[in-house]
């Protein structure tokens, strides 16, 4: 990856992450934690690798992104809005009543998203309709779709690993973010690299990728996209909290409960000095 | 109305998709079925889709599919597809008000030997309670056919309930349109009025002679729009009746019995008596010694109509 487009991509993800701090500081509820893990990833989709029209928003022949993770949705819209597909105004609306921008992607309510997911394990199996769809279309389209690590304990995840190569979809790519590194995981839990056989049974083929290295991303989705025959998984390993100490290093003492006045502005004045600017 | 055969409403539905020729409409049925489509299977193959394995996954294939502009049609057993997929139809399919049928077969108590698992008898009142979802019970094969390309045309989610059932065919082909929020008025009577649907539609008929031979001229509504009623249809009628008699193929509470209570009550409150399994399972059985033994057939109706007529206040 050159140095330039590298430096672009750092830079956009830094002004994300200040936006989604923003956004969840203002909203005064909502997982920061898990939507920073994300920021890179999303930057790395929306700027570097998905085909998207920014003067046509509902080209038929888009890539599809499939957000199967709720709690990173302030990223996503953050993504979004930066995108052009609604105004970034909307972001402080976060959560509030009327909002276009719900806790969970609502298909039909937030311009740019692509599937609904309410309630977890959905995303994967849309997605296998969605390729499937698409595929009967001759479209070109590929379909993205972001699963959290604890959908891989869920059942109906692994009744749409199973049915994706049944269905023999075409362009899918599953991209399960892996942000409980052995340190942090639970007795009895399990880490992402414990399933790679499993898929592999399935008939897929799995990669994995450093969620904060977009060189590493860049060889992971060039390597595993380029036989999109058949479906893909990309193992992207991520830090809760990427980018402010204050979560990276777990001393905010619940992840997924918003922060408070305090933290947001100590967060912010990092991502700031970060970037050389003052607020 | 006699003279046209028997069909049931499972045969109107399938007639109907084979009878379409619109490439962009899908069907969608999971794997291992133990009934597929294999004629619109052979026709069309490439419109017909094998869904996952679980109804919850059939749903979930189904909708990616209407996402890339298909017209979608879902249809699984009544019972599973309810049940199973209920997570999946109320994130996926009512919260953003996707087009999609979902075609719920085997439904009420057809599936007689299978029992109480594959007998649905609160998949109306699931359904119903979904904001935006429209839920359709059609009585025999022709109005199943129509309704089921109403379905298909519809700019929202429908539920569209079906029986294996044979019945009686009611309707002809030249009957005019069958529209959701619409009903039909088969018989017009002066002192109670039959509201019904599916298959109790023809045990309301059959209860009908018989109260017209006992002096009691009944009114008979072919309620197949559950969801919106049609209000103004059943309105006219109790207004002159003063009294209604609600009979379907489901439990007490919540189907086509409470939406009538629940808009007679705010609209036009008169006596009301219903004709539903009430408040239990099925079991195994032949479909036929079940329907008598749940108290689902004309002479309930019968007596049903007598009560609701003495209650009334005069």
């Amino acid at each position: 990856m050159m140095d330039e487009t590298r430096n672009f991509l750092e830079s956009t993800a830094l002004d994300v992450r200040r936006d989604v701090i923003r956004m969840v500081g203002v909203a005064k509820s909502g997982q920061l934690a898990s939507a920073l893990s994300l920021v890179d990833l999303l930057v790395f989709l929306y700027w570097q690798e998905m085909k998207i029209s920014l003067s046509e928003p509902t080209w038929p022949e888009r890539d599809r992104f499939i957000m199967g993770k709720r709690n990173g949705c302030p990223a996503l819209y953050t993504v979004l809005a930066r995108r052009g597909f609604f105004p970034r105004n909307e972001l402080w609306n976060f959560r509030s009543l009327g909002a276009i921008l719900q806790h969970h992607p609502q298909l039909r309510r937030t311009p740019g998203v692509d599937a609904p997911t309410g309630s977890s394990g959905m995303g994967l199996g849309i997605a296998n309709g969605l390729a499937l769809g698409l595929n009967r279309r001759k479209a070109p389209s590929r379909v993205f779709c972001l699963l959290g690590d604890s959908e891989l304990e869920t059942g109906p995840f692994w009744e749409s690993a199973a049915n994706a190569t049944r269905l023999a979809v075409r362009g899918l790519v599953a991209l399960i973010d892996c942000n409980l590194g052995e340190r942090s995981l639970a007795p009895g839990r399990r880490s992402c690299h414990h399933f790679t056989e499993a898929f592999r049974s399935f008939g897929w083929r799995v990669f994995s990728a450093d969620g904060h290295s977009f060189s590493s991303m860049e060889e992971a989705f060039t390597e595993g996209l380029a036989d999109l025959g058949g479906p893909v998984a990309i193992l992207i390993h991520t830090c809760l909290g990427k980018g402010v100490t204050l979560f990276e290093e777990g001393r905010w003492p619940h992840s997924e409960i918003a922060p408070g006045r305090d933290d947001v502005e100590q967060a912010l004045k990092e991502l700031n000095d970060r970037s050389g600017e003052g607020e | 109305m006699t003279g046209k055969g028997w069909s049931s409403t499972l045969e109107g539905f399938r007639g109907a998709l084979l009878g379409c020729g619109d490439d962009d409409l899908l069907l969608c049925e999971r794997t291992g079925e133990s009934d597929p489509f294999e004629a619109f299977a052979g026709r069309f193959p490439h419109r017909y889709v094998q869904g996952g394995f679980s109804e919850a996954e059939l749903v979930l294939t189904a909708l990616g599919l209407a996402l890339a502009d298909f017209r979608t049609v879902v249809a699984s057993t009544a019972s599973f597809l309810v049940g199973k997929a209920y997570d999946q139809i109320r994130h996926g399919v009512a919260l953003p008000r996707l087009p999609l049928c979902l075609a719920g077969t085997g439904s009420g108590l057809c599936l007689g030997e299978e029992g109480a698992p594959s007998q649905m008898l609160e998949d109306l009142t699931l359904m119903r309670a979904l904001p935006g979802m429209t839920v359709l019970v059609p009585c025999d094969g022709p109005s199943a056919s129509a309704l089921t390309l109403a379905a298909c045309r519809a700019d929202g989610p429908v539920y569209l309930r079906l029986s294996h059932q044979p019945r009686p065919v009611l309707y002809g082909d030249d009957d005019g349109p069958f529209t959701p929020g619409e009903g039909r008025l088969l018989r017009e009577g002066r002192e109670v009025t039959l509201c019904a649907c599916g298959v109790m539609v023809h045990e309301a008929l059959k209860a009908a002679e018989i109260l017209s031979q006992q002096g009691l001229s009944p009114e008979v509504i072919d309620c197949y729009s559950v969801k919106p009623l049609p209000e103004q249809l059943i309105l006219s009628s109790v207004r002159r009746t003063g009294c209604c008699v609600v009979a379907e193929e489901h439990g007490s509470s919540g189907g086509l019995s409470g939406a009538l209570a629940e808009m007679l009550s705010q609209r036009y409150p008169v006596p009301l008596r219903f004709v539903t399994v009430g408040e239990r399972f099925g079991q195994s059985g032949t479909t036929a010694n079940l329907q008598e033994y749940y108290g689902l057939t004309y002479k309930e109706i019968v007596g049903a109509a007598a009560q609701a007529w003495a209650m009334r206040r005069r």
